[in-house]
């Protein structure tokens, strides 16, 4: 009997969720999408196609071609180039605030709802009062104040979403902390950090992780957005955003130029969305195995 | 280990739904708390826990082994419990984390106590499996509770309460929300464990049949005052207050057998 116990427990851990994420068509094909960007973003630090700065006054509004896959823009830059290098703004856009957002909303969903009573309560206040503000208005008027940079757009997106998530986060912990197996839990003599991250957490995780998945999706359309209205990354940043907003004067003239940032952004934001709603089902061991093979289970504890 | 409760009150925004009640339970016995839904007996137990929910104030004096558990700090009770006194709750169905193996969720008391390393941990759950007779223990223990019976998540429940062999076991209506066949094993369960590691033993109830398997003394409560205890045989023969002869009456009534001339 040790010998099996002793195998067992010097057996690998292989990542479960990421197998279970990759084993549905959905969570394979976000999977797909959100490596392929990382891939991408990853090389454009070190090299891409063309230098996407170049001007080229000879080919400007150039149709897609060998030398310009995507085209050319009205001064001649490689739309292809300039898209590639923007991968990694769009990654640490995505990846950056979704942390900001994470953190916020944890923090602000725990003190919201475990803390004494009129401490919870100005939380819930507090976290109305900035519901109302619109994200990128907290995002221009940060800009306004400290200059527009990859941070203070991280900072706004991550603030706006994470405020969003606290209150669902909110709701949710309160539910949980309610249920008998956290008061089992503390009759074991769990603490409260405890609780927090073994019962609380895990189980608002796939309410949680939806949240930030779209979070995700949401914040590389705000950069997007910013960068569109001019208060995003700066200028010596490419952009998929800003890509679109100069792009799109011209949308009468040169319908298909504008089509290449626009799909990256969409496909992008549609990557994160699917890779998160596989996470929310594989993080649940609830939904986790098909019918067939929880039934099989149950006869055989049975 | 002894517990000793005197003069409990338990207070709800002023409201008093405990009112001074008192009982001894010594190391190896078998201690009924009964009483109608809203009479305090839950309450009690969570006040012992130090658990007591938000708004709820509890004075009076309750001791374990002679040692004051009313006023201790968070963190102090927080080492009682699970390691000193084992908490079974009435439904098996919540009372476990959907998340967590068995096995992990049964180790988690000696975890928390420090008294596990992490490579023992399968061989300390797949014991304890054992100690509360699961089925298949090598294997229930990579579990998750959705697989499993009601009656055996509270067998998982029970396992997890004397991880630590607790000295104080309390019982919340363990066997409520159980159908009687199980709730006769669980009962049996519990006899076994308190026979074997003399730790005493709290069982809250509504029900006096179950009540009569398991304990020997008892304490009906009513509307947060006792009305009468004494040895669970001498109660249930002779009720001497009108609420205990109310549950004799409905404990006759749900065991009702019927009479010779009726079918089998």
């Amino acid at each position: 009997m040790s010998g099996t116990v002793a195998q067992r427990t010097r057996r690998p851990r292989t990542p479960t969720w990421l197998r279970e994420v990759l084993r549905r068509p959905a969570g394979l094909a976000g999977a797909i999408i959100i490596a392929a960007l990382l891939v991408v973003a990853a090389i454009s630090i070190f090299w891409t196609p063309q230098n996407p700065f170049d001007v080229d006054p000879f080919h400007q509004w150039e149709g897609p071609s060998l030398r310009h896959p995507f085209g050319t823009t009205g001064s001649g830059q490689d739309i292809f180039s300039y898209l590639f290098a923007g991968a990694r703004t769009t990654v640490a856009v995505a990846f950056l605030s979704s942390v900001v957002a994470a953190v916020v909303g944890v923090a602000l969903g725990a003190l919201g709802s475990l803390t004494a009573r009129w401490f919870r309560e100005s939380v819930a206040v507090l976290i109305d009062i900035l519901i109302a503000f619109p994200t990128l208005l907290i995002a221009i008027m940060l800009a306004a104040v400290f200059g527009s940079s990859l941070w203070t757009l991280v900072i706004a997106v991550g603030i706006g979403f994470g405020v969003n998530i606290a209150r669902v986060s909110r709701g949710e912990i309160r539910r949980v902390a309610r249920s008998d197996y956290v008061l089992a839990a503390q009759a074991s003599g769990s603490g409260p950090w405890r609780i927090l991250f073994d019962h609380l957490l895990p189980n608002i995780a796939p309410v949680f992780i939806v949240q930030l998945s779209l979070s995700a999706a949401v914040a590389v359309l705000s950069e997007a957005g910013l960068s569109f209205l001019g208060y995003g990354v700066s200028s010596s940043t490419p952009s998929w955003g800003r890509m679109l907003s100069i792009l799109q004067n011209y949308v009468t003239i040169y319908p298909a130029t504008v089509v290449w940032p626009g799909l990256a952004i969409t496909v992008t934001v549609l990557g994160f969305n699917l890779f998160g709603d596989a996470l929310r089902e594989a993080t649940d061991p609830r939904l986790r195995r098909s019918r067939r093979a929880s039934e099989r289970e149950v006869r055989d504890v049975a | 280990m002894s517990l000793d409760v005197n003069d409990l009150v338990i207070e709800i925004d002023g409201r008093r739904v405990v009112d001074g009640i008192g009982f001894s339970v010594a190391s190896g016995a078998r201690f009924g708390i009964i009483g109608e839904s809203g009479s305090g007996k839950s309450l009690t137990t969570l006040a012992i826990l130090g658990l007591l929910p938000e708004g709820a104030t509890a004075t009076g004096s309750i001791r374990l082994d002679g040692d004051e558990l009313l006023g201790c700090s968070d963190r102090e009770l927080a080492r009682t419990r699970g390691a000193r006194i084992g908490t079974v709750f009435q439904d098996p169905l919540t009372a476990l984390n959907p998340l967590r193996t068995i096995g992990r969720q049964l180790v988690e008391p000696l975890e928390l106590h420090g008294r596990l390393r992490r490579t023992q941990r399968r061989d300390a759950a797949v014991r304890l499996a054992e100690l509360v007779h699961l089925p298949d223990p090598e294997r229930i223990v990579d579990r998750y509770p959705h697989q499993l019976s009601g009656g055996q998540r509270q067998r998982v429940a029970v396992g997890i309460a004397v991880a630590c062999r607790p000295g104080l076991l309390l019982a919340d209506e363990p066997t409520t929300a159980l159908d009687v066949t199980i709730q006769s094993e669980i009962l049996a369960l519990f006899r076994s464990l308190v026979d074997e590691s003399d730790a005493a033993l709290v069982f809250v109830t509504h029900d006096l049949a179950v009540l009569s398997e398991i304990s020997t003394d008892v304490l009906v409560l009513a509307h947060g005052r006792e009305v009468e205890s004494g040895p669970v045989a001498r109660i249930l023969n002779a009720p001497a207050h009108p609420v205990t002869a109310g549950l004799v009456a409905a404990a006759r009534a749900t065991s009702w057998q019927p009479s010779e001339g009726s079918a089998a």
